[in-house]
Protein backbone atom coordinates (compact mmCIF):
# COMPACT_ATOMS: atom_id res chain seq x y z
CA UNK A 1 0.00 0.00 0.00
CA UNK A 2 1.28 3.43 -0.99
CA UNK A 3 0.58 6.10 1.65
CA UNK A 4 0.43 9.82 0.95
CA UNK A 5 0.61 12.22 3.86
CA UNK A 6 -2.21 14.68 3.16
CA UNK A 7 -1.21 17.98 4.81
CA UNK A 8 -4.74 18.27 6.21
CA UNK A 9 -5.98 14.71 6.91
CA UNK A 10 -2.77 12.80 7.60
CA UNK A 11 -1.58 9.59 5.94
CA UNK A 12 -4.09 8.02 3.58
CA UNK A 13 -4.00 5.40 0.86
CA UNK A 14 -3.02 6.51 -2.64
CA UNK A 15 -6.41 5.53 -4.11
CA UNK A 16 -8.01 8.48 -2.29
CA UNK A 17 -5.84 10.90 -4.30
CA UNK A 18 -5.31 12.05 -7.85
CA UNK A 19 -2.16 13.52 -9.37
CA UNK A 20 -2.59 16.52 -11.63
CA UNK A 21 0.83 17.05 -13.09
CA UNK A 22 3.68 19.47 -12.66
CA UNK A 23 3.40 22.18 -9.99
CA UNK A 24 4.64 25.78 -9.94
CA UNK A 25 3.69 26.66 -13.52
CA UNK A 26 2.79 30.32 -13.50
CA UNK A 27 0.16 31.62 -15.90
CA UNK A 28 1.63 34.34 -18.13
CA UNK A 29 0.68 37.73 -16.68
CA UNK A 30 -0.30 39.22 -20.04
CA UNK A 31 -1.43 36.47 -22.46
CA UNK A 32 -2.09 39.01 -25.25
CA UNK A 33 1.54 40.09 -25.27
CA UNK A 34 3.08 36.67 -25.92
CA UNK A 35 3.29 34.59 -29.06
CA UNK A 36 1.20 31.51 -29.83
CA UNK A 37 4.28 29.38 -29.33
CA UNK A 38 4.90 30.81 -25.88
CA UNK A 39 1.24 30.31 -24.97
CA UNK A 40 1.36 26.72 -26.24
CA UNK A 41 4.50 26.17 -24.21
CA UNK A 42 2.65 27.34 -21.10
CA UNK A 43 -0.38 25.17 -21.86
CA UNK A 44 1.17 21.94 -23.04
CA UNK A 45 4.86 21.56 -22.43
CA UNK A 46 5.97 20.02 -19.17
CA UNK A 47 9.37 18.98 -17.98
CA UNK A 48 9.76 15.23 -17.96
CA UNK A 49 12.06 15.06 -15.00
CA UNK A 50 14.00 12.00 -14.05
CA UNK A 51 14.56 12.39 -10.33
CA UNK A 52 12.96 14.92 -8.01
CA UNK A 53 9.72 16.22 -9.50
CA UNK A 54 7.31 18.74 -7.97
CA UNK A 55 3.67 18.02 -8.73
CA UNK A 56 0.11 18.88 -7.73
CA UNK A 57 -2.12 16.35 -6.00
CA UNK A 58 -5.71 16.53 -4.82
CA UNK A 59 -7.23 14.49 -1.99
CA UNK A 60 -10.43 14.03 -3.95
CA UNK A 61 -11.99 11.23 -1.89
CA UNK A 62 -11.06 12.93 1.40
CA UNK A 63 -10.90 16.64 2.22
CA UNK A 64 -10.90 17.59 -1.51
CA UNK A 65 -7.99 20.00 -0.97
CA UNK A 66 -5.09 20.57 -3.37
CA UNK A 67 -1.48 20.39 -2.26
CA UNK A 68 1.99 19.86 -3.67
CA UNK A 69 4.25 16.86 -3.54
CA UNK A 70 7.97 16.37 -4.25
CA UNK A 71 8.37 12.89 -5.67
CA UNK A 72 11.33 10.97 -6.98
CA UNK A 73 10.17 9.74 -10.38
CA UNK A 74 12.77 6.97 -10.38
CA UNK A 75 11.98 5.33 -7.04
CA UNK A 76 8.39 6.70 -6.83
CA UNK A 77 9.14 7.76 -3.26
CA UNK A 78 7.40 10.86 -1.94
CA UNK A 79 10.08 13.11 -0.45
CA UNK A 80 8.00 16.03 0.79
CA UNK A 81 4.39 17.22 0.99
CA UNK A 82 3.55 20.92 1.27
CA UNK A 83 0.55 23.19 0.97
CA UNK A 84 -0.35 25.37 -1.96
CA UNK A 85 1.28 28.77 -1.47
CA UNK A 86 4.25 27.39 0.42
CA UNK A 87 7.70 27.51 -1.14
CA UNK A 88 8.96 24.29 -2.64
CA UNK A 89 11.18 22.55 -0.09
CA UNK A 90 14.72 21.53 -0.95
CA UNK A 91 14.82 17.75 -0.92
CA UNK A 92 17.41 15.11 -1.54
CA UNK A 93 16.78 11.67 -2.92
CA UNK B 1 -56.01 19.47 -3.96
CA UNK B 2 -52.29 19.80 -4.10
CA UNK B 3 -50.20 16.70 -3.71
CA UNK B 4 -48.45 16.43 -0.41
CA UNK B 5 -44.79 15.59 -0.62
CA UNK B 6 -43.80 12.71 1.60
CA UNK B 7 -40.20 11.99 2.41
CA UNK B 8 -39.05 8.66 1.13
CA UNK B 9 -35.73 6.99 1.57
CA UNK B 10 -33.83 5.20 -1.20
CA UNK B 11 -33.43 2.31 1.25
CA UNK B 12 -37.11 1.87 2.13
CA UNK B 13 -37.96 -1.83 2.31
CA UNK B 14 -34.40 -3.01 1.86
CA UNK B 15 -33.56 -6.29 3.62
CA UNK B 16 -30.90 -5.83 6.28
CA UNK B 17 -28.02 -7.85 7.62
CA UNK B 18 -28.74 -11.12 9.46
CA UNK B 19 -25.55 -10.93 11.49
CA UNK B 20 -26.14 -9.87 15.10
CA UNK B 21 -22.53 -8.78 15.39
CA UNK B 22 -22.76 -6.43 12.39
CA UNK B 23 -26.19 -4.84 12.22
CA UNK B 24 -27.09 -2.20 9.64
CA UNK B 25 -29.92 0.25 10.22
CA UNK B 26 -30.79 3.25 8.12
CA UNK B 27 -31.18 6.64 9.76
CA UNK B 28 -32.71 8.58 6.88
CA UNK B 29 -33.41 12.31 6.73
CA UNK B 30 -30.93 13.40 9.40
CA UNK B 31 -30.42 17.12 8.91
CA UNK B 32 -27.05 17.86 7.30
CA UNK B 33 -25.69 21.35 6.79
CA UNK B 34 -22.41 22.05 5.06
CA UNK B 35 -20.63 24.94 6.74
CA UNK B 36 -17.54 26.79 5.56
CA UNK B 37 -15.66 29.58 7.26
CA UNK B 38 -12.30 30.65 8.66
CA UNK B 39 -11.45 28.70 11.86
CA UNK B 40 -8.75 31.28 12.64
CA UNK B 41 -11.42 33.97 12.98
CA UNK B 42 -12.71 33.98 16.57
CA UNK B 43 -15.88 35.81 15.48
CA UNK B 44 -16.73 32.84 13.24
CA UNK B 45 -15.91 30.20 15.85
CA UNK B 46 -17.82 32.02 18.60
CA UNK B 47 -20.87 32.57 16.40
CA UNK B 48 -21.05 28.87 15.45
CA UNK B 49 -20.66 27.89 19.11
CA UNK B 50 -23.47 30.25 20.03
CA UNK B 51 -25.80 28.93 17.33
CA UNK B 52 -25.09 25.21 17.66
CA UNK B 53 -23.69 24.83 21.17
CA UNK B 54 -20.28 23.59 20.01
CA UNK B 55 -17.41 25.26 18.23
CA UNK B 56 -16.31 23.73 14.90
CA UNK B 57 -13.47 21.28 15.62
CA UNK B 58 -10.04 22.48 14.48
CA UNK B 59 -8.27 19.11 14.81
CA UNK B 60 -8.54 17.10 11.60
CA UNK B 61 -10.90 14.12 11.51
CA UNK B 62 -12.65 14.94 14.78
CA UNK B 63 -16.24 15.62 15.78
CA UNK B 64 -17.64 18.17 18.23
CA UNK B 65 -20.93 17.20 19.81
CA UNK B 66 -23.49 19.32 21.64
CA UNK B 67 -26.74 17.62 22.61
CA UNK B 68 -28.14 16.08 19.43
CA UNK B 69 -25.97 18.19 17.14
CA UNK B 70 -22.63 16.99 15.81
CA UNK B 71 -20.13 19.03 13.82
CA UNK B 72 -17.91 16.82 11.70
CA UNK B 73 -14.57 18.05 10.37
CA UNK B 74 -14.46 17.80 6.56
CA UNK B 75 -11.50 20.02 5.77
CA UNK B 76 -9.43 22.89 7.18
CA UNK B 77 -12.30 25.32 6.54
CA UNK B 78 -15.28 23.01 6.09
CA UNK B 79 -17.61 21.11 8.43
CA UNK B 80 -20.81 19.12 8.28
CA UNK B 81 -23.42 19.81 10.92
CA UNK B 82 -25.54 16.72 11.57
CA UNK B 83 -28.76 17.49 13.38
CA UNK B 84 -31.94 15.49 14.10
CA UNK B 85 -34.51 14.91 11.38
CA UNK B 86 -36.58 18.00 10.72
CA UNK B 87 -34.29 20.31 12.68
CA UNK B 88 -32.19 21.45 9.71
CA UNK B 89 -34.34 24.50 8.97
CA UNK B 90 -34.09 25.76 12.51
CA UNK B 91 -30.33 25.03 12.66
CA UNK B 92 -29.69 26.74 9.33
CA UNK B 93 -31.66 29.77 10.50
CA UNK B 94 -29.70 29.94 13.76
CA UNK B 95 -26.40 29.77 11.85
CA UNK B 96 -27.49 32.44 9.36
CA UNK B 97 -28.53 34.77 12.16
CA UNK B 98 -25.36 34.23 14.18
CA UNK B 99 -23.04 34.51 11.15
CA UNK B 100 -24.74 37.42 9.42
CA UNK B 101 -22.29 39.65 7.59
CA UNK B 102 -19.44 37.15 7.80
CA UNK B 103 -17.69 35.53 4.83
CA UNK B 104 -19.13 32.03 5.22
CA UNK B 105 -21.10 29.40 3.34
CA UNK B 106 -24.10 27.60 4.84
CA UNK B 107 -25.78 25.02 2.61
CA UNK B 108 -28.53 22.58 3.58
CA UNK B 109 -27.42 19.26 2.08
CA UNK B 110 -29.89 17.08 4.01
CA UNK B 111 -31.31 15.34 0.96
CA UNK B 112 -27.97 14.63 -0.71
CA UNK B 113 -26.96 11.87 1.64
CA UNK B 114 -28.54 9.21 3.77
CA UNK B 115 -27.02 7.59 6.83
CA UNK B 116 -26.41 3.89 7.45
CA UNK B 117 -25.62 2.96 11.03
CA UNK B 118 -23.41 -0.09 11.38
CA UNK B 119 -22.85 -1.54 14.83
CA UNK B 120 -21.82 -4.71 16.60
CA UNK B 121 -18.70 -6.59 17.58
CA UNK B 122 -17.79 -7.24 13.95
CA UNK B 123 -18.70 -3.80 12.58
CA UNK B 124 -15.03 -2.86 12.30
CA UNK B 125 -14.23 -6.07 10.45
CA UNK B 126 -17.01 -5.38 7.95
CA UNK B 127 -15.69 -1.87 7.26
CA UNK B 128 -12.12 -3.09 6.94
CA UNK B 129 -13.15 -5.31 4.04
CA UNK B 130 -13.72 -2.30 1.80
CA UNK B 131 -12.13 0.79 3.35
CA UNK B 132 -8.47 1.87 3.18
CA UNK B 133 -8.64 3.84 6.46
CA UNK B 134 -6.67 2.65 9.46
CA UNK B 135 -9.65 1.72 11.66
CA UNK B 136 -7.61 0.18 14.48
CA UNK B 137 -8.73 1.68 17.85
CA UNK B 138 -5.28 3.27 18.29
CA UNK B 139 -5.85 5.29 15.10
CA UNK B 140 -9.62 5.75 14.85
CA UNK B 141 -11.99 5.85 17.82
CA UNK B 142 -15.21 7.40 19.10
CA UNK B 143 -15.53 11.08 18.26
CA UNK B 144 -13.53 10.75 15.08
CA UNK B 145 -14.69 11.02 11.49
CA UNK B 146 -13.08 10.64 8.08
CA UNK B 147 -14.01 10.97 4.46
CA UNK B 148 -12.79 8.02 2.47
CA UNK B 149 -13.85 5.24 0.15
CA UNK B 150 -15.94 2.22 1.15
CA UNK B 151 -16.27 -0.40 -1.56
CA UNK B 152 -15.44 2.32 -4.14
CA UNK B 153 -18.20 4.64 -2.88
CA UNK B 154 -17.34 8.01 -1.34
CA UNK B 155 -18.37 7.97 2.31
CA UNK B 156 -18.09 10.01 5.46
CA UNK B 157 -17.55 7.67 8.41
CA UNK B 158 -18.18 8.79 11.99
CA UNK B 159 -17.43 6.48 14.90
CA UNK B 160 -19.92 6.98 17.72
CA UNK B 161 -18.81 4.52 20.42
CA UNK B 162 -16.67 1.52 21.25
CA UNK B 163 -19.33 -1.11 20.37
CA UNK B 164 -18.20 -0.12 17.76
CA UNK B 165 -20.94 1.92 16.15
CA UNK B 166 -20.35 3.83 12.93
CA UNK B 167 -22.53 6.28 11.07
CA UNK B 168 -21.80 6.03 7.37
CA UNK B 169 -23.03 9.07 5.44
CA UNK B 170 -23.33 8.18 1.76
CA UNK B 171 -24.82 9.88 -1.28
CA UNK B 172 -28.40 8.65 -1.81
CA UNK B 173 -27.54 7.51 -5.32
CA UNK B 174 -24.88 5.16 -3.91
CA UNK B 175 -26.88 4.05 -0.87
CA UNK B 176 -28.61 0.96 -2.29
CA UNK B 177 -25.35 -0.30 -3.68
CA UNK B 178 -23.54 0.34 -0.40
CA UNK B 179 -26.36 -1.15 1.68
CA UNK B 180 -26.29 -4.36 -0.36
CA UNK B 181 -22.50 -4.44 -0.17
CA UNK B 182 -22.62 -4.07 3.64
CA UNK B 183 -25.29 -6.78 3.98
CA UNK B 184 -23.16 -9.08 1.87
CA UNK B 185 -19.95 -8.21 3.73
CA UNK B 186 -21.68 -8.96 7.06
CA UNK B 187 -22.89 -12.40 5.91
CA UNK B 188 -19.80 -14.25 7.09
CA UNK B 189 -20.43 -13.02 10.65
CA UNK B 190 -24.01 -14.35 10.92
Amino acid sequence: MFLIDCPYCGPRQQTEFHCHGEAHIARPKDPDAISDAEWADYLFNRSNTMGVFYERWVHNHGCRRWFNVARDTVSDRILAVYRVGEKRPKVTK
Amino acid sequence: MADTATETSPLDGRAGSRADSAVIVEHPHLGKIDLRGDPGDTAFVDAVAEAIGAAPPIVANTVATAGKNSILWLGPDEWLLVTPEGNQGQAEGALRTALEGQHVSIVDTTDARTTIRLHGANARNVLMKGCPLDLHPRAFGPGQCAQSILAKADVLIHQLDDAPTYDIHVLCSFSRYLWDWLADAAKEFS
